[in-house]
């Protein structure tokens, strides 16, 4: 894995900041750009997976159970899953401390 | 000894980029622009050198087009001017961040405007601080002996950086000199092949140019300051090389009668040899007067600068662009501020001329000269001619 940012001085940076491992755009926390998350209600999910489909940042993934949930360490809470939701099971809530 | 040609500095150059067997040249192909590029299509299209030539459509591709080819690895070479310099400027700076050893002749010339084609500094000092490493030759053969120390600096491992020739437009860059080549035995020994430090290749797939957050900018600033500043020892060793294999010898900043010299003209460019000829006039009249000429403008070189003016009383700092309501000349700027902090910093007069292709003459730096005097003798404190426009009628 490699390292964070934050583990970085300049000492470590290669010349030209070449990304020399691939992946690390893994690390990036984009969920704390997030005001609103997408909220399921199971009674009117029919598990068909169009939010999952639509999803831009592939943070939405099946759980267990065969629900959909998103993963909150990528959400941004754009909200297009709750706007392209068939049944309209999802909302989008604010995010509270 | 290598053979003596006559011929024009351009075609030298060009000549020269191609025993330096490079693999792209992409550049735009009509103004401004010298023969430089015009000459490297021939060699091309005449199997002469074996490079693609790539005659893009602006500037802006042609620097785009040599960050691409750099970065596959290829040898990589453009040429431009004024204008050009200042449409290719955003990848100028891309060029550097990526530490791309890219090698550009720049025939200095004016930027519009008023518009025009001649020769001045102001297009170089647009693209001061794009991260560069920045050389003046002042004569054609500079310029050819220039070609091959560019491409071992920029492509030096410990390096890697690009590098930048400025040449005077039309006053060197089309005139015809005699130019001493290089054998090929003399290149052969002198630049190695081109081993580049990152590549982009699909055997070790890597990322150029990635975004960098605010949380790794300053450190990856940090870390190309300190590249450049890194490469002042490879000059060195470049310079020397090439003393030993042609046997001409370059510095940083070079001086000319500067012993028991109580005043300096500082030039940069091809005006150094002029104000040589007006040197050696004025030391015939007994004036204790000498020469200290600026051949690395980035990395600046700070201590040759400050040893080189030690115990000098009057500066004359010649400029030939200007940073306007601003400090007056970009070199007089540079020099006052390495200067600040020394004991008995020479008084700095700044003179700024020559622009756009205007002669400045011997007669010219004496008539400078005896302004200085002049300046000294009334004790005017140096703020109130922080910078003069030298014959501009009033």
């Amino acid at each position: 894995m490699p390292k964070s940012e934050q583990d970085l001085g300049w000492k470590d940076i290669d010349p030209g900041c070449t990304v020399n491992e691939p992946g690390n755009a893994a690390q990036y926390r984009t969920g704390d750009w997030r005001s609103i998350r997408p909220v399921w209600d199971h009674t009117r999910c029919i598990k068909c997976g169009v939010c999952y489909i639509f999803c831009p940042d592939a943070a939405i993934f099946k759980n267990a159970e065969g629900y959909f949930e998103a993963d909150l360490y990528y959400c941004k809470g754009c909200g297009i899953c709750a706007q392209e939701c068939i049944t309209g099971c999802i909302k989008m809530v604010e995010e509270a401390e | 000894m290598g053979r003596r040609v006559g011929i024009e500095n351009s075609i030298a150059a060009a000549e020269a980029i191609m025993m330096a067997n490079v693999d792209v040249v992409a550049a735009y192909p009509i103004t401004p622009q010298t023969h430089i590029v015009e000459h490297l299509a021939e060699l091309v299209a005449d199997g002469k050198l074996d490079a693609e030539f790539i005659p893009v459509e602006s500037e802006h591709s042609a620097m785009s087009v040599c960050c691409g080819s750099s970065a596959a690895g290829a040898r990589t070479f453009t040429c431009t001017s004024s204008q050009g310099l200042a449409l290719m400027n955003e990848i100028v700076f891309i060029a550097a961040s990526l530490r791309l050893p890219i090698v550009m002749i720049l025939a200095n010339r004016s930027l519009s405007g008023p518009l025009s084609i001649w020769n001045d500094h102001t297009d170089v000092m647009s693209v001061r601080d794009c991260g560069w490493i920045q050389v003046f030759a002042d004569n054609g053969q500079e310029l050819f002996d220039h070609v091959f120390f560019a491409y071992r600096v920029a492509e030096d491992p410990a390096v890697s950086l690009p590098v930048i020739i400025n040449i005077d437009g039309f006053i060197v860059t089309h005139v015809i000199e005699a130019i001493e080549y290089w054998s090929e035995e003399q290149v052969k020994k002198y630049l190695p092949d081109f081993k580049p430090v990152n590549r982009l290749h699909p055997d070790k797939p890597i990322t150029m140019g990635a975004f960098g957050l605010p949380g790794i900018f300053a450190e990856a600033k940090k870390n190309q300051d300190e590249a450049i500043i890194a490469s002042r020892p490879h000059i060195m060793k470049a310079w020397r090389e090439m003393e030993k294999v042609v046997g001409r010898k370059y510095e940083p900043v070079e001086t000319y009668k500067l012993e028991g010299a109580e005043t300096a003209f500082l030039t940069m460019g091809s005006f150094s040899e002029t104000a040589s000829i007006a040197i050696d006039r004025l030391r015939e009249q007994g004036k204790p007067v000498g020469q200290i000429k600026l051949r690395l403008w980035r990395p600046f070189p700070f201590d040759e600068i400050r040893a080189a003016t030690k115990g000098i009383k009057n500066l004359i700092v010649i400029d030939r662009a200007i940073s306007y309501g601003g400090p007056g000349g970009p070199v007089a700027s540079e020099i006052r501020a390495a200067l600040y902090q020394e004991k008995n910093m020479p008084r700095v007069a700044n003179f700024l001329c020559g622009f756009a292709g205007r002669d400045v003459t011997a007669d010219d730096f004496l008539a400078m000269y005896a302004r200085t005097e002049e300046l000294v003798r009334a004790r005017k404190p140096v703020r109130e001619e922080d910078y003069v426009f030298y014959g501009v009628r009033e």
